[in-house]
């Protein structure tokens, strides 16, 4: 890994933090702790504000007493641990097959003029990362964006570019589809399930 | 069309409420301390008579996997792992089971925990499912509360926890002994089968690896009766499905149908038809990226279920129907699979590792038409160099969408081989 960028020397859980911790170890057999690594790996990435550095994974790896090692191939083998800084907002678009066909380009061009920045860019004001992701498991509302944990659906350089302004100006725009439909339903009603029950 | 009375996951669309008492009212966990005490030899005889067959894409009958588990437990306890990390470009019915019918799963997780005598059942959901997953506990918290999970659970003298697990971005998990290796703490790198996770499975114990809808469809069908179930689809194709209709169709959709619908019938009864029109359509993807695309005149009369898509040449996969239609660039599509593949290879097994590259460059070239006629059969051989030489399926579902194309769409690849060589002379 680098060493080249500027990180933090040490780190450590915060109480809120250590109590999390304790119930994720809680739920593994006796002895089987190095099952929570990735859950501490998260909790720590969390309390970071989004990226880990190598202080916090030598951190948890003496936390469950592993090597360190063993920490460090888990943080690089997964994609959702970023191992550099990220913005205060993650805007990940897929952009595979399903979010292909129903225009992710363009969900991606207009993303990228909302924000300024191309792919895997942060805005200077650290607020927002800008990444193409792999099939985010949301196929019949496509195109998808998750900012942060939160699926934004059914998107189009419209509303897209309407989601971000609306962050930017520090408000909490409404997650999932975005042209008015009932989740994973047809667009204008579902077509089984209408009665009451 | 499949009538609303017989359909399983009646929440589907998040409609109601998701928690305890909304799912107590669509008809969970009525009962299922009868169900557990009518024996767990009675379970998995009444799961395998109906016919059942795993919904994560690999169609194995459910209850003869659970009879593979050993009949007495030894030192090593024995586990249920539930895999909810559904990352298989198309797929995306699980995460409405998660949000919208959790409770479902978690009364699932009981019954199938307790037909292999685990006391511990792990739900393996993908990291990016957050929300999802704070459903999923949120139920698993209420069923504990109301003594339905835990100790004794539902009054049957069993225990029983259930414990969501989430991953953290990484599709090669989706096979269950990386799902395994991940849950143990380790990168998610497939192990070598044999042994299988019935004999040793996590942390080397006897583990049952089931797909979320094959286990939350079970206590409906252990209530309604093996013979229900059997009813809908055909003989080796039973039961209702969860089917996921994306891309090119009027109104993208999830939805619960009979198993071996036809698939023009389910595309156009739920999905608003193709775009442009049935003659509109190009190919589908039947299955989830996997699968090999079928073309129109197959997509006419072919039925939705295992048997008949592998006569075909592809297969139902996890049910998720990708369409595409004239205005598709197909060669462009199946390489943005290729990119994919490539991307996810956990690079264990030297054939897929490197070949997931080989393949996506050459698609790469297939796309611009920046080859000579003779790659293609070239391609052709690097797939097959791929397939059936590496520990998981992940080289062979690289493999096959391009085998697909080139099955299906060869004269489009060497139209643009062709045209590009004479835009050069």
């Amino acid at each position: 890994m680098s060493l080249h960028r500027e990180e933090p020397k040490s780190f450590s859980f915060d109480a809120e933090t250590l109590v999390k911790a304790k119930q994720v170890i809680a739920k593994y057999p006796e002895g089987r702790s190095r099952s929570a690594v990735m859950p501490l790996l998260d909790l720590a990435q969390r309390q970071i504000g989004g990226w880990l550095p190598r202080a916090a994974m030598d951190y948890v790896a003496e936390y469950l007493g592993l090597d360190p090692i063993k920490v460090y191939e888990v943080a690089h083998f997964y994609t959702m641990y970023n191992t550099k800084p990220v913005g205060r907002h993650h805007v990940q678009v897929c952009t595979n097959l399903p979010c292909w066909l129903r225009g992710s380009d363009h969900v991606v061009s207009a993303c990228k003029k909302t924000l300024g920045i191309g792919i895997g860019e942060t805005t200077p004001d650290g607020q927002f990362t800008l990444s193409e992701v792999e099939c985010a498991g949301a196929c019949v509302n496509a195109p998808v964006a998750a900012i942060n944990d939160d699926y934004f659906e059914d998107l189009d350089e419209e509303s897209v570019t309407r989601v971000l302004e609306a962050i930017k100006r520090g408000e909490a725009p409404k997650p999932g589809p975005q042209n008015g439909r009932m989740n994973s339903a047809p667009l204008g009603g579902p077509t089984t399930l209408k009665g009451e029950g | 069309m499949l009538a609303d009375k017989d359909r399983i996951f009646t929440n589907l669309y998040g409609q109601h409420d998701f928690g305890l008492k909304g799912a107590k009212s669509r008809g969970d966990w009525d009962g299922t301390k009868d169900i557990l005490a009518k024996g767990r030899e009675w379970i998995i005889n009444e799961v395998k008579t109906s016919g059942l067959r795993g919904r994560g894409g690999a169609g194995f009958s459910t209850g003869v996997k659970w009879s593979f588990m050993p009949k007495e437990v030894g030192a090593r306890p024995h586990f249920l792992v539930v895999n909810a990390d559904e990352g298989e470009p198309g797929t995306c019915k699980d995460r409405e089971i998660l949000r919208h019918d959790p409770h479902k799963l978690v009364e699932g997780c009981l019954i199938a925990g307790f037909a292999v005598q685990a006391h511990a059942a792990y739900i393996y959901v993908r990291g990016e499912f957050f929300r999802e997953a704070e459903h999923l506990q949120a139920a698993i918290d209420q069923a504990r509360e109301a003594g339905l999970i835990g100790k004794n659970a539902c009054g049957s003298g069993w225990d029983f926890e259930v414990y969501v697990h989430r991953g953290m971005g990484a599709y090669v998990c989706g096979e269950e002994s990386a799902l395994i290796e991940s849950l143990e703490g380790k990168k998610g790198q497939p192990r070598l089968k044999p042994p299988f996770p019935a004999g040793v499975g996590l942390y080397g114990c006897p583990t049952t690896v089931n797909n979320v809808e094959s286990i939350a469809v079970v206590a409906t069908i252990l209530r309604r009766g093996a013979t229900w179930f059997s009813s809908f689809g055909r003989p080796n194709n039973t039961g209702t499905k969860l089917f996921c209709i994306s891309g090119h169709v009027n109104k993208p959709c999830n939805v619960e149908e009979s198993m071996s619908i036809p698939l023009r019938e389910l595309i156009e009864k739920h999905a608003g038809g193709v775009r442009g029109g049935w003659d509109n359509l190009l190919g589908i993807i039947p299955g989830g990226s996997s699968v090999p695309v079928l073309t129109k005149d197959v997509c006419d009369n072919v039925l939705m279920d295992f048997d008949a898509l592998r006569e075909v040449r592809s297969g139902l996969g996890t049910a998720a129907v990708i369409v595409m239609d004239k205005s598709t660039d197909i060669v462009k599509a199946i390489a943005r699979l290729s990119y994919f593949y490539k991307h996810e290879s956990c690079g264990q097994c030297t054939p897929c590792r490197e070949g997931t590259g080989w393949m996506w460059r050459m698609m790469e070239r297939m796309v611009s038409g920046e080859a000579e006629i003779e790659e293609i059969d070239m391609l052709d051989e690097v797939t097959r160099q791929v397939e059936g030489h590496t520990i998981c399926a992940l080289g062979d579902a690289a493999a096959w969408p391009i085998q697909g194309l080139i099955r299906n769409f060869r004269p489009e690849m060497e139209r643009r081989i062709l045209a590009r060589r004479q835009a050069r002379l």
